[in-house]
């Protein structure tokens, strides 16, 4: 398939190296501490933070755990292993050691999923732990980039995505300078990837500005990124949603994953 | 949509939205501008002069030599120290704060109570004064009838005393302290609240008591008179003769005759009312805005339920815009 034409556009009409829309809004969730809805293209995420609060316990035992009614459902791969890179991602940044015995809950969940949710949910999460004012080491961003049809290709789309092509995603401190997440399926050589990575890290920077601007002043204006809006691949969006849970309890290093 | 209106879905149509705007973004340009470049986010990085030497306050941290802000807020300055104040943020206890609270857990000479603080608080046994008002050790058999005085998730009011190895503690010394009864607790962002001299009012056209508290949770009740201590010895004295199924079947009667008068239950919703339009406004809430939005609806004839629409909210930003107008043009 020919995910670049010959005049160097994508499906989506963009150009290799140009992110899509950035659309980000603090406060959504009113209950909450903190909160923020982040889109990218048609990728849109919430995420909800409580907290610092008391860690607080909670016991259930579900109707099916009793003799051998039914076997507890797990959450499925895919949402244990984002939950674990959103956690650990998150846990780097936040200033954990000044929160002493107390929890911060972050749900993230994804509203549309049209590649990148990954980057979205951390962009969305770092959106609103600034929001809910937690002393954070910098402002973590994050972007994909992929390769095909031998071009770098900056913020891939679900077609783009399933492709089959590698996937990086990266995670940075804009201001640090410093990488966080890597993640890669597929296999590159290595002067390729190099090239992949640089323009992942280029992405989150361009990401970093716009968030900042969002948080700058913490008014509540719908900051529409510069990046131009174009066309929109109907068919590859699918719907996905999951609350991830995290929990993190940095004096008696427990820490622990719920899912729900 | 404009700063202060976070998260609220008001179904406002066109001209209502036009006013709001308008009002909005008049009280905006009412608001001062000396720290409006005093804002950072997170990681910007702080000017300072170093020849001058630089305490680091809260919500910064160094990097590479350089003072770097770690949470989005304005920059504050006190001689050598520099230190940013967050937006918005959970609240944080100062002593001698005047906080409403709910107890969570009854455990051993101690409560723990919920203050919308990162951790919960501590109300010691022997740090709040007994009913009898006698000042004695506390015995094992106080501490097993602690749940006489504050029961899980009662409401209560204390006083911040401060930091110990286990936590913060509170205080409740004084008649003025204690259990709240009868009324509603209501719960706002501590960072509209203001520290002030007084934080307890009694509206007495209304016969209400209102508690600001510090951490944002405010109470709104009907008014109880302080009481003697030498008054309360002797309704102790008399509950104590009688045996405990007499002492509940009679304190079920006396809440039957004691039943709030409808009226002072209307100001009590009415007053709780006006909190909550402030509070998704966005406006520091003080005893004065709240009086004069609570008279602004009885003064246009509006239920109490009313107040929650949004033509009352764009009522109330207009008014609170004319207000500060007026104030300044005072100055």
């Amino acid at each position: 398939m020919e995910f670049v034409n010959p005049e160097g556009l994508r499906l989506d009409g963009r150009r290799p190296t140009e992110l899509r829309q950035i659309r980000a809004e603090l406060g959504a969730v009113a209950k909450a501490d903190g909160s923020a809805v982040f889109e990218m293209g048609n990728t849109k995420v919430i995420a909800a933070v409580y907290g610092p609060r008391e860690v607080r316990f909670e016991y259930s035992m579900a109707n099916f755990s009793t003799g051998d009614r039914m076997r507890r459902p797990k959450g499925d791969r895919r949402s244990t292993e984002i939950s674990l890179v959103l956690r650990q991602t998150m846990e780097a940044c936040i200033m954990t050691h000044l929160m002493p015995r107390s929890q911060i809950d972050i749900f993230v969940q994804v509203l549309q999923a049209d590649g990148g949710t990954r980057s979205a949910c951390i962009n969305a999460a770092s959106l609103a732990l600034a929001d809910a004012g937690i002393p954070m080491r910098d402002l973590v961003t994050s972007c994909s980039a992929g390769y095909l049809n031998s071009t770098p290709l900056l913020d891939l789309n679900y077609v783009e995505d399933s492709a089959g092509g590698a996937d990086v995603t990266v995670g940075i401190f804009p201001k640090l300078d410093k990488v966080t997440l890597l993640q890669m399926d597929a296999k590159l050589p290595l002067d390729i990837f190099e090239n992949v990575m640089q323009l992942a890290t280029e992405g989150c920077k361009a990401i970093a500005t716009e968030l900042r601007e969002v948080s700058n002043l913490m008014k509540e204006i719908n900051i529409v990124g510069e990046h131009k809006a174009i066309g929109i691949s109907a068919r590859g969006i699918k719907s996905y949603a999951r609350w991830f849970r995290l929990q993190l309890c940095p004096d008696c290093c427990y820490t622990q994953f719920l899912s729900p | 949509m404009e700063r202060g209106m976070r998260g609220t879905q008001l179904s406002l149509n066109q001209t209502q939205k036009v006013r709001l705007q308008r009002a909005l973004e008049q009280l905006e340009s009412l608001s001062s501008k000396v720290n409006s470049n005093a804002s950072v986010t997170v990681a910007d990085s702080i000017p300072v002069n170093y020849e001058d030497g630089v305490l680091k306050g809260h919500g910064t941290s160094e990097l590479n030599g350089e003072v770097v802000a770690t949470v989005c807020g304005v920059v504050e300055r006190v001689n050598k120290l520099v230190y940013v104040r967050a937006l918005r943020a959970r609240y944080k206890p100062e002593v001698g704060d005047i906080i409403v609270g709910r107890v969570v857990v009854v455990a051993p000479k101690r409560w723990r109570i919920e203050i919308n603080y990162s951790q919960d608080a501590v109300l010691m046994l022997s740090s709040m004064n007994l009913p009898d008002g006698i000042q004695r050790r506390r015995t094992a058999l106080d501490e097993l009838n602690m749940r006489s005085i504050f029961e899980e998730n009662d409401v209560i009011c204390a006083e911040v005393r401060g930091f110990q190895h286990d936590g913060l503690h509170l205080q409740a010394r004084s008649q003025k302290y204690g259990k709240l009864k009868r009324g509603q607790m209501l719960t706002i962002p501590p960072y509209l609240v203001k520290r002030r001299k007084q934080h307890f009012h009694h509206l007495e056209q209304f016969g209400i008591d209102l508690i600001l508290g510090c951490n944002g949770f405010i109470w709104v009740g009907e008014h109880v008179e302080a009481t003697d201590d030498m008054l309360e010895e002797q309704v102790n004295k008399t509950e104590q003769q009688i045996t405990k199924s007499d002492r509940n079947s009679a304190s079920l009667e006396e809440q039957e005759q004691s039943s709030i008068p409808l009226e002072t239950r209307q100001s009590l919703c009415r007053t709780a009312n006006a909190v909550r339009v402030l509070s998704t406004l966005g406006f520091i809430v003080t005893i004065e805005v709240i009086l004069e939005t609570v008279n602004l609806s009885s003064s246009l004839n509006l239920d109490v339920h009313e107040m929650l629409g949004s033509e009352f909210c764009v009522l109330v930003a207009e008014k609170e815009a004319e207000r500060r107008t007026l104030n300044k043009k005072k100055r």
